[in-house]
């Protein structure tokens, strides 16, 4: 029978075994994460042919479109993790949802950033209001939003709760955006990366960029886990296993 | 002791909030007058040339007619949580999602009904042409249910927290750009004499939308502000 998985899955939602399960994990991640994202920078800069229109500004690729990946991937998790904990009420998906959202901010900012620095050289301007652009600033402040609003409660779960039925608002609002936008103004091109069929990109550029992804990946998990397990001891401050640790710290 | 019928219920929720506002009438004023300081001082900004503030006129009396609504809708839930009637709605028998939505229907009524009669005046001020006021008027029409349904579901998201008027601004923007391109959209088609029919058929749709969803999201937002 494949029961293992649900009790498995169960098992891990109870704050100990979560706990432990990241504090084991995240060094891994972490690694990951310095060691794929220094191959993908030497793969991007150094190995990786300039392009023969755009020289070699286009490098910021590197990190400008893993980071644009991210910033949506981040808002998906957020969103599910949202959902699970409005209707189950698990305490893990609420952390996990609420410290999803400073990472992902943090990647839609880069995002923001990296995209006007290579604006400036390629289409003359630091920022346009053009639909894509538009929409990922819309995302940084619902992102700040779901943030503001978890930090403006006393009672940290009533500001999760609160804070995750914002981000679920937002994930039915975020295509909405995006379509009336599209009709508004557009200028930035269309995607040159296909999950399904024949890319527009050669391999040797296109390894760094895909190599870089999977560091982010890392990355965002290495700093969930980590911001998730403080959050996991400050939440649980009177619990047993709590006191245990805080023992076992201090015998050491 | 027999329940009233759910028309009662709401014809008597309509009824008292329209009553408390019609007591206190010096505060409906004060959106409307906000709004016609800030257009005028849009020429002051901008110089008085007719050309340019005829172009950015339907623009501008959306954006001062938002603003106004964002300024208000704080106060929305404000009296009844203070004397806890908010509470005694939640527990009340009758569903929730429709007594919010009369709230919401008497809220509109006292902010957004004065802001859209004031509106032609606002246009007139900074030249829009005549022909264009009804375009206006009928985006309005649909632009502000909207915002008042959306920063609805907001305002009872935030009914728990001590400051919430900054925080609002900050979680209505994203939620109000589509109905201000598509506002805005109809009527910039109407000055330059292309069809407007198309924007302002997207913003009744979502409308539409609004109607059926925000009041129930605004009860289970509420649900989670309040419960502790």
């Amino acid at each position: 029978m494949a029961n293992w998985i649900p009790l498995w899955l169960h098992r891990l939602s109870s704050p100990p075994t979560f706990y432990r399960f990241a504090g084991t994990l995240q060094p891994w991640a972490m690694t990951l994460a310095l060691l794929l994202g220094a191959i993908a920078l030497y793969g991007g800069l150094v190995l990786a042919p300039a392009d023969y229109q755009q020289g070699d500004a286009y490098r910021i690729i590197f990190i400008h479109v893993p980071s644009a990946w991210m910033s949506m991937f981040i808002y998906a998790v957020m969103g599910v993790a949202s959902f699970i904990a409005l209707v189950w009420r698990i305490k893990l998906a609420e952390v996990v949802a609420m410290e999803s959202a400073p990472i992902g901010a943090a990647f839609t900012f880069i995002t923001l950033v990296t995209g006007s620095l290579w604006g400036k050289p390629m289409w003359g301007t630091w920022w346009t209001w053009d639909a894509r652009l538009t929409s990922e600033l819309v995302l940084l402040f619902l992102f700040l939003g779901v943030i503001g609003l978890y930090r403006a409660f006393e009672d940290r779960r009533q500001g999760a709760r609160a804070a995750a039925f914002l981000a679920i608002i937002g994930i039915i609002n975020v295509p909405i955006v995006h379509f009336s936008v599209n009709w508004w103004n557009t200028l930035h091109q269309g995607s040159t990366v296909n999950v399904f069929g024949q890319s527009k990109m050669s391999w040797d550029m296109l390894w760094p960029l895909l190599t870089m992804t999977l560091a982010t990946k890392f990355y965002y998990a290495a700093s969930l886990f980590r911001r998730a397990r403080t959050d996991l001891l400050a939440l649980e401050g009177g619990k047993d296993w709590v006191r245990q640790i805080a023992q076992d710290e201090d015998a050491r | 002791m027999s329940r009233p019928s759910l028309t009662t219920a709401c014809a008597a929720m309509l009824r008292r909030d329209l009553t408390l506002a019609w007591r206190r009438r010096g505060d409906i004023a004060m959106p409307v007058l906000y709004a016609l300081i800030v257009t005028m001082l849009f020429p002051f900004a901008l110089g008085p040339e007719d050309t340019l503030l005829q172009r950015i006129a339907g623009g501008v009396v959306l954006v001062t007619v938002l603003l106004a609504m964002l300024l208000a809708l704080d106060a929305m839930f404000a009296s009844d949580i203070e004397d806890g009637s908010l509470e005694q709605l939640v527990l009340a028998p009758q569903p929730l999602a429709l007594m919010l939505g009369m709230k919401i229907l008497a809220h509109w009524l006292t902010i957004a009904l004065p802001l859209i009669v004031i509106s032609p005046l606002m246009a007139a001020l900074l030249h829009l042409p005549a022909p264009v006021i009804p375009v206006l008027l009928l985006a309005l029409l649909l632009a502000t249910p909207l915002l008042s349904l959306l920063g609805a579901v907001l305002v009872a998201l935030t009914v728990g927290t001590r400051r919430s008027g900054m925080l609002l601004a900050l979680m209505l923007l994203p939620l109000c750009v589509p109905a201000v391109i598509f506002a805005a959209g109809a009527v910039a088609a109407a000055q330059q004499g292309l069809p407007w029919l198309a924007p302002i058929s997207w913003l009744g749709a979502a409308l539409v939308l609004a109607v059926v969803l925000a009041p129930l999201a605004c009860a289970a937002a509420l649900r989670i502000a309040l419960d502790s």
